[in-house]
């Protein structure tokens, strides 16, 4: 593995008000890395993977996404997010569009494509995530699992260097929460850069090339997968574990 | 529960079709014959037979619009024109509050608080006698202006209330694929909220093509102003003006209809 950094995080802070929702948070990801991130709800894990692409702006720290600090200046960070994509809890597809116009509206408006060309890619990643058959569909028609793996076509389309995923499966049923993680192995074997915040150990296990342990808007431990799951360092990261290991 | 079964209200029975066709019939009845019989107490002397040739005439030349009909296109016109302008300072006006900032927000909440304070009246008058003269604006000009602007506030907050309703997730899913915040309107915000607008707009049309009959006191020749010269020419007071109600309501109800034909084609397909 190519030990470039690709996101460089140096001691980022972020307060809401007078809420500090992180603090000296400092992280380093490299290409083709995959770090998953866990902590109890509201350590900050939401807030820190969207500050890698801009939807958070931290305060103070330094932030570097593939060699260019980040700072607050709109066509700064439109550029940057072209880079960077990023798949929600929420899935939020684009209800009034089709699949197909969900996935190639991105590259046609911001990327400046041709509809043909847009097209080709769209229908690429649609039989990556396993539904080419729903393309001129409208997203309400699709189960949760089928949307999420429309929005991971989506994000995908843009040609990123990097995937954020902010707990992809949380608000799946149970039954559709293994086809999109599939989709999430896949992607990682094709050896794309993923930051990923999720409570799915078993998918930790099987890609993570790093935990990042979070408590209080703060990183509480880094490690690697066979140390995390059998012997965290730090007792809070194991009684986290404890708790979820057992539903 | 099975319809035979549920009791016999009083709101139930006046709701069967036979009885409320009847009493709607009673109702109207009732409120054209105590005109008449007022109008006959008065020694009103009817002249419905003069009224058609106002609103159209058949000569050699086949078919003439008649005044009544001149004037109705006038105020088709007016109320297109100034609702057109109405909407993009509407939209002007919500981008600017929902714009984050805070100039932006102070001089849209400005606008609304004037123009939501002062009397349509007013309005046209400030536009008429004292706008007018400083600008060269002739009286039609005014005119749409004023409704332009009047119309405009409330149709701000129906686009304010419209692009609101819209989840946040839906700008940040926009952002995340590198949209600017002019292209997530245009392709994302605005296409979802236009469902949830289209019913108050609708409204607000209707709203304006009634508002518009003020302009008569600055005597732009639309609707109400034709029917007032007819009056002033022919005394026939009740017939115009029962006519000119009547052509209003069927401008707007047309506009209704058309517009719930609309709104079932915005319906999202699930
Ligand atoms: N826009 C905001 N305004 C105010 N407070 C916020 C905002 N966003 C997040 N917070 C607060 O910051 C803290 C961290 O939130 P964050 O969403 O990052 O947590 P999380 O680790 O993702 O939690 P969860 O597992 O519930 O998603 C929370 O206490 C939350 O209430
Ligand atoms: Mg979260």
């Amino acid at each position: 593995m190519s030990k470039e950094p690709i996101i460089v995080a140096q001691g980022i802070g972020k307060s809401f008000g007078d809420f500090k929702a992180l603090t000296d948070v400092s992280l380093t990801v490299h290409k083709g890395e995959r770090v998953v991130v866990c902590g109890p709800s509201g350590s900050g894990k939401s807030t820190l993977i969207r500050c890698f692409n801009g939807l958070e702006n931290h305060d103070t720290g330094h932030l570097t996404i593939d060699g260019a600090e980040l700072y607050e200046d709109a066509p700064h960070i439109r550029q940057l997010r072209q880079d960077v994509g990023m798949v929600f809890q929420q899935f939020n597809l684009f209800p009034h569009l089709t699949v197909l116009e969900n996935l190639i509206i991105g590259p046609m408006k911001v990327r400046k494509l041709s509809r043909a060309q847009a097209e080709t890619t769209a229908r690429k990643y649609l039989e990556r995530v396993r539904i080419p058959e729903q393309a001129e569909k409208r997203p309400a028609q699709l189960s949760g699992g089928q949307q999420q793996r429309v929005a991971i076509a989506r994000a995908l389309c843009m040609e990123p260097r990097v995937m954020l995923f902010d707990e992809p499966t949380s608000s799946l049923d149970p039954e559709m929460i293994g086809e999109v993680l599939d989709v999430m192995v896949e992607l990682a074997q094709t050896g794309m850069t993923m930051v990923v915040v999720t409570h799915e150990m078993g998918f930790a296990r099987k890609v993570a090339d790093k935990m990042v342990f979070m408590e209080v808007g703060r990183i509480v431990e880094i490690s690697p997968p066979e140390t995390f799951f059998t012997n965290p360092a730090s007792a809070r990261a194991r009684m986290f574990l404890d708790q979820i290991l057992e539903h | 529960m099975p319809a035979a079964n549920r009791p016999l209200t009083l709101k139930r029975v006046l709701n069967t079709p036979a009885i409320a066709i009847t009493l709607y019939a009673a109702i109207v009845g009732l409120i054209c014959f105590v005109s008449y019989t007022g109008a006959q107490n008065m020694g009103y002397n009817w002249q419905w037979y003069q009224v058609p040739k106002y609103l159209y005439r058949f000569t050699d030349d086949g078919f003439q619009a008649g005044e009544i009909l001149t004037g109705l296109w006038a105020t088709i016109v007016l109320s297109v024109s100034s609702f057109a302008l109405a909407l993009l300072l509407g939209l002007g006006v919500a981008l600017l509050r929902l714009s984050g900032l805070l100039v932006g927000k102070g001089v849209a909440v400005g606008y609304l608080e004037f123009i939501r304070n002062i009397p349509l009246l007013v309005l046209l008058y400030l536009f008429y006698y004292v706008l007018g003269p400083v600008f060269g604006l002739d009286r039609w000009t005014a005119a749409m202006l004023t409704l332009a602007v009047f119309h405009s506030a409330l149709i701000s907050e129906i686009f304010r209330a419209g692009i609101n309703s819209v989840p946040v997730g839906q700008w940040e899913a926009a952002a995340s694929i590198g949209m600017s915040r002019a292209q997530a309107y245009h392709y994302i915000i605005l296409p979802q909220s236009i469902r949830i607008m289209l019913p108050p707009l609708t409204g607000e049309v209707v709203h304006l093509i009634k508002s518009s009959a003020i302009v008569s006191v600055i005597a732009v020749a639309e609707l109400t102003t034709v029917g007032r010269n007819i009056i002033s020419d022919t005394y026939m007071s009740f017939e115009i003006w029962f006519t000119v109600a009547a052509v209003y309501l069927v401008l707007t109800l047309i506009l209704s209809f058309g517009v719930s034909a609309v709104e079932r084609r915005f319906q999202p397909e699930t």
